[in-house]
């Protein structure tokens, strides 16, 4: 991209002008100045959130060729797509900021990008496929809610259209669990054991408590995030319990119960050992889900190397 | 054979081109060179599962002992199966694929562009729904097979092993049996004999651009149109009707 | 060859005719037809365009934001641009 330079006097490019602009409520946009650590945090952020929908097309993935019905096999191609274009849509707000999706890809290979915990579980049955929507998603949803106000303009703009794309993934999950607990005692056990399994990784896809988060307090000056970690826990608490219970579920939590005083459902203490062992690498699926982004990562050199060789080979480019 | 007869064999088949090369292509998700072709390989995945639909929802209708699409599609045994040996073909590297999608679009291309004017309406409107959507994937094959092909060395060496390897299963394309003429005479199924001669002259064109070699004429396996399919059926059915088969009573 | 994750372009999107084309966002593709078929395969899943343009994304000529105030700024007093800022006699109508 071309930008004219103009040389004039000015103090925009001030910590003080850029907070002042934040707190106005005003979009920042890719050339506009921002402080050194505004730009990190959000790189940090948008790539690990980006690698998150990439790397949630693994559990999903792995069971559409077992997919029960022409129809279903047809929602679940299509989620796990999208799934797909909203990495390909975070990459492309992160490279607005300087970073290419190259070096994107090389940071998660080795391991100093992370991306969302909740992808180191298997998924092991039919039902998992709908507590991943169901659950995961409404999970993320919440959270992507929040941050279509995020204050980094290409953000925030591909936040809007993933939420506007992801509406139909949360209600594809929980139409699955609604009929598997409809169905025979196979398909009600099935959906109970995937409940049972994926509801404390889902409430850990919040991060840690407030008081315990590293990267929030910035996060939350900069208007990087909108909502802290436990607001938006309790929110998807708040908005799953009764859906559980409509059909049937038990949410495996005996400590949760309704709290009148304060209009929210208290939920018992989350085992933060298993969180932080399952980010430091030792969750069961840490290892496969990395090795194989880079296995086919590795099977494209190839390929994308044609494709670059071809088009130098043609005047199909502009260059 | 009655005509009847035909016309469910007939839309069967197409029914199960479709879904064994939709279950094919559905096994690149998060596998491919770059997510954008991931996408790409998705989109063509889910015009092929909705194609099949529509053709076993006619089959089942035509067949008329009451069963549904997901009835045909997951609870048949293997020989059952009539989809041209090369859908079941194992991806291979992303040039196999694509040298498999080459040969098939470009067939089908021409196919439903002829099947669009057959006297039975369903056939016509699903062809050209098909058409259309076909169009779009042979171009991407085409463009893909030429990238590959005039790339780098290697590439042209992948892309012209998987040209070779998927020759043999090209012929089966335009078999024609008893359900074919049968129907020919009442201007319901597609001749393919003029299909080959433009199937071949297209793909002539592609492989001359794309720098690659014209398979030279060997054998051609056959064995679809009896449901005698190669070891890779077996597989692909354990996979896909694993969840009718363990728990027979369930409904998804 | 190195390997890359090939070049990046902007995508614009017409949703019908006779609207403006809008930028939906950015594919990487190393040349124009793959562009315009991962522009469709990635931004027009639901239907939401009839026509794409690409454009590669260093191409792109973009106004400073240090020139904000000189470019933007004088057309904020030029208010007789506006048709508010007439006056019209009591009853004119179709004016």
């Amino acid at each position: 991209m071309y930008v004219s330079k103009q040389k004039h006097m000015h103090n925009e490019h001030t910590d003080e002008h850029f907070q002042f602009r934040i707190d106005n409520g005003e979009y920042i946009e890719p050339r506009d100045y921002m402080p050194e650590a505004y730009r990190k945090n959000l790189i940090r952020q948008i790539s690990q959130h980006a690698h998150s929908e990439v790397i949630g097309m693994q559990p999903e993935g792995n069971w559409i060729t077992r997919a029960p019905s022409l129809r279903s096999k047809q929602i679940l191609l299509a989620k796990i797509q999208d799934e797909g274009g909203h990495g390909l849509y975070l990459y492309s707000a992160a490279e607005t900021l300087g970073v290419s999706r190259t070096e994107m890809i090389e940071q998660l290979h080795a391991g100093k990008a992370k991306y969302s915990n909740i992808f180191n579980y298997p998924s092991l049955n039919w039902a998992d496929i709908g507590a991943i929507g169901w659950l995961v998603d409404g999970a993320a949803i919440v959270n992507q809610v929040s941050l279509q106000r995020t204050s980094y303009g290409p953000y925030s703009r591909a936040m809007v259209r993933i939420c506007k794309e992801e509406s139909f993934h949360q209600r594809q999950g929980y139409e699955i669990m609604a009929t598997m607990m409809k169905g025979t005692k196979d398909q009600q056990a099935m959906a109970q054991d995937a409940m049972n399994r994926w509801w404390w990784p889902a409430l850990m896809m919040f991060g840690p408590h407030d008081t315990d988060s590293p990267h929030s307090k910035d996060a939350m000056k900069w208007k990087i995030k909108r909502e802290t970690n436990d607001e938006l826990r309790q929110k998807f608490i708040d908005k799953t319990i009764p859906q559980a219970e409509l059909i049937g579920l038990t949410v495996p939590d005996k400590d949760l119960k309704w709290n009148e005083a304060a209009k929210k459902y208290d939920h018992g203490e989350i085992n933060w050992e298993e969180f932080y062992s399952v980010i430091k690498g030792d969750g069961p699926c840490n290892k496969q889900r990395l090795s194989h982004h880079i296995k086919y990562h590795e099977d494209g050199v190839w390929v994308r190397e044609a494709a670059e060789a071809h088009k130098l080979k043609t005047n199909l480019s502009v260059v | 054979m009655t005509t009847k007869e035909a016309l469910y064999n007939y839309s069967l088949r197409m029914g199960d081109n479709a879904l064994i090369l939709g279950h094919r292509l559905s096994e690149w998700c998060s596998k491919a060179p770059i997510i954008e072709e991931d996408l790409a390989l998705t989109n063509v995945a889910l015009d092929m599962i909705g194609r099949a639909q529509a053709f076993l929802k006619y089959s089942a209708i035509l067949k008329n002992e009451g069963q549904t699409e997901d009835d045909l599609a997951y609870c048949r045994s293997e020989k059952e199966y009539h989809n041209h040996l090369i859908t079941e073909q194992p991806n291979g590297d992303f040039a196999h694929t694509i040298a498999r999608q080459l040969y098939i679009s470009i067939f089908e291309y021409h196919f439903f562009s002829h099947l669009e004017q057959s006297a039975d309406v369903e056939f016509a409107a699903i062809a050209a729904k098909a058409v259309k959507e076909v169009k779009y994937h042979r171009e991407h094959a085409i463009d893909w097979t030429i990238r590959l092909g005039d790339g780098t060395a290697e590439s042209h060496k992948r892309m012209q092993a998987a040209i070779n390897d998927l020759w043999m299963w090209t012929g089966e394309l335009f078999e024609m049996d008893e359900v074919d003429t049968i129907l020919l005479k009442d201007g319901i199924s597609v001749d393919l004999a003029p299909i080959r001669d433009l199937w071949k002259k297209e793909l002539d064109k592609v492989l001359l651009e794309a720098m690659l070699v014209f398979p030279e004429a060997e054998y051609m396996q056959s064995g679809s149109r009896k449901g005698i399919h190669t070891e890779n059926m077996g597989h692909i059915l354990s996979e896909m009707q694993y969840l009718q088969r363990a728990y027979p009573d369930a409904k998804w | 060859m190195t390997d890359t994750q090939l070049d990046l372009w902007e995508v614009f999107i017409q949703s019908k005719s006779g609207l403006p084309y809008i930028h939906a966002g950015s594919v990487h593709a190393s040349d124009m037809k793959m562009a315009l078929q991962n522009a469709r395969d990635t931004y027009t899943r639901r239907g939401e365009g009839t026509s794409i343009w690409l454009l590669p994304s260093k191409h792109i000529v973009a106004s400073n934001p240090d020139d904000k105030e000189m470019l933007f700024d004088p057309s904020n007093d030029k208010i007789y641009r506006h048709p508010t800022f007439y006056v019209m006699p009591e009853g004119a109508t179709h004016i």
